[in-house]
């Protein structure tokens, strides 16, 4: 009896409609942003993140009215990500119904602004994500570097050492996503998410690269995620998270039932 | 039907919209007034103690509002709903930010889960405390009635109520160490996760909330 493990779904939101994008290129439209939670939630979703790649700034004011209509109607944590570059975003966001950001290439510009969200919201509602590309050659000790710009721009940051000082500054969670895997439908890079929850004190969620169950249990049993996010998996009608619940819980992992 | 007002008390420490949206999903025909002027809260039935964020900041907006005093006038005569953050703020005293005072309605003590919390067979666990977790019924309650025993509702905290009085205790969690994850003493209910977070349960818990008139 303890802690369930997380199913969450991640929906990619363009200017209040949901799309995925495969390796960040391609976009297929899938819907409603509110009827899809609705789905999820009602398949025991144990918390759904919106990530909004809304390109310009006045069409942000459509999420913040996506998350509003999507609190109103389903009871379980949201998180908001993209786009998040200062207090005041964060504030509209939670202010708008979101449990959680996730703030990813503002962090990697101004670390503060991580200690000083946690500060002024709590550890509990700020997310780190980490969008992390192996660079060690084969035959090298395992390392990762944190990219940004959807994996197009180099830091130099070490993955591990980065998730590290991300939770130091104040981050309650961190959203980890290969990039070498993402869209790639082969499973999560599972030395890099291992590496990255033995490092760090608060939960991780792994997240690029899935392509059937098996991955999304192997995740949690091998890569010691505390969460696994999921795309295109479920996004197609492939499988229903309960589907993935019911295939988890065989494999021996704790998860929240519907009852 | 449910009648009458339910006060939020809005103590300007976060997301309130949650809390309020749940309560009038599932309010019938209540009204649901979110405050942060006591009395208005006052003049409400029953009343939301929500929380979330640091403890310090949590008690000097409590005090510096006057909602220190509304609560325990409150507890006397009507229905009150404890959450998360507000629940901590009930005990005496709370480890966090160096240890602060808190409202002394329940005694005990809130503890940090730490940095090296393990579960039974010894592998990490991770702070804070965040997903959905078992609660055990301690007691019959009117706000577990048809909530099955063992559900799951979403915890997220780093910081846990360590209760002195067993029978005060109306559901226990464990993560790491065994916690109070429910608290009651006549019309003061309390609990540590977020009802409004946790789905069909802990909509029958709000929902059994705005039908409560107090006592059990």
């Amino acid at each position: 009896m303890a802690l369930a493990k997380r199913i969450i779904p991640c929906l990619d939101v363009d200017n209040g409609r949901v799309v995925k994008g495969v390796k960040f290129v391609e976009i297929r439209d899938a819907g409603d942003p509110v009827e899809i939670a609705k789905r999820y939630d009602e398949q025991g979703a144990d918390e759904i993140t919106f990530l909004d790649i809304t390109a310009s700034h006045e069409d942000r004011d459509t999420m913040v009215h996506v998350v509003e209509e999507i609190a109103s109607q389903v009871f379980i944590p949201l998180t908001v990500g993209g786009g998040i570059r200062a207090l005041e975003d964060i504030r509209r966001m939670l202010n708008a119904g979101a449990d959680k950001v996730t703030i990813n290439t503002a962090a990697v510009n101004n670390p503060e602004l991580v200690r000083e969200a946690a500060e002024k919201f709590g550890s509990q509602c700020i997310v780190v994500a980490i969008d992390a590309k192996k660079v060690s050659l084969p035959g090298e000790p395992n390392r990762w570097e944190i990219f940004t710009h959807g994996g197009r721009k180099k830091t130099g940051l070490d993955a591990i050492e980065w998730a590290k000082k991300m939770v130091n500054l104040g981050a309650g969670e961190i959203l980890l996503t290969s990039m070498d895997r993402d869209g790639t439908k082969i499973g999560f890079d599972l030395e890099l998410t291992r590496g990255i929850s033995d490092a760090v004190t608060v939960p991780v969620i792994a997240s690029g690269g899935v392509g059937n169950l098996e991955h999304l249990a192997e995740g949690v049993l091998k890569g010691k995620a505390d969460a696994v996010l999921a795309a295109s998996i479920i996004h197609f009608g492939e499988y229903t998270v309960q589907e993935a619940k019911d295939f988890m819980t065989a494999k021996g992992i704790e998860m929240r039932d519907l009852y | 039907m449910a009648t009458g007002r339910i006060g939020i008390i809005d103590y300007g420490m976060g997301n309130l919209h949650s809390a309020a949206k749940a309560l009038e999903h599932v309010a019938g025909g209540a009204e649901v007034i979110v405050s942060s002027d006591p009395d208005v809260i006052r003049a409400t039935d029953r009343i939301l103690l929500p929380g979330v964020g640091a403890i310090r900041d949590c008690m000097g907006e409590i005090r510096r509002l006057g909602f220190d005093q509304l609560v325990r006038e409150s507890v006397k005569e009507k229905p009150v709903l404890a959450i998360c953050v507000g629940i901590q703020a009930l005990m005496d005293f709370s480890e966090e930010n160096e240890g602060v005072d808190c409202l002394g309605l329940f005694p005990g003590k809130v503890r940090f889960f730490g940095h090296s919390l393990t579960d039974e067979s010894g592998e990490k666990l991770k702070v804070p405390h965040m997903g959905w977790n078992r609660v055990k019924q301690s007691i019959r309650h009117p706000l577990w009635q048809d909530i099955p025993d063992n559900a799951r509702f979403y915890f997220v905290h780093s910081y846990y109520v360590e209760a002195e009085r067993a029978e005060q205790v109306a559901g226990e969690c464990t993560y790491g160490v065994p916690f109070a994850a429910a608290l009651y003493s006549k019309n003061l209910f309390a609990v540590q996760f977020h009802p409004e977070k946790s789905q069909k349960a802990g909509l029958q818990l709000l929902k059994n909330f705005v039908y409560w008139d107090g006592e059990s």
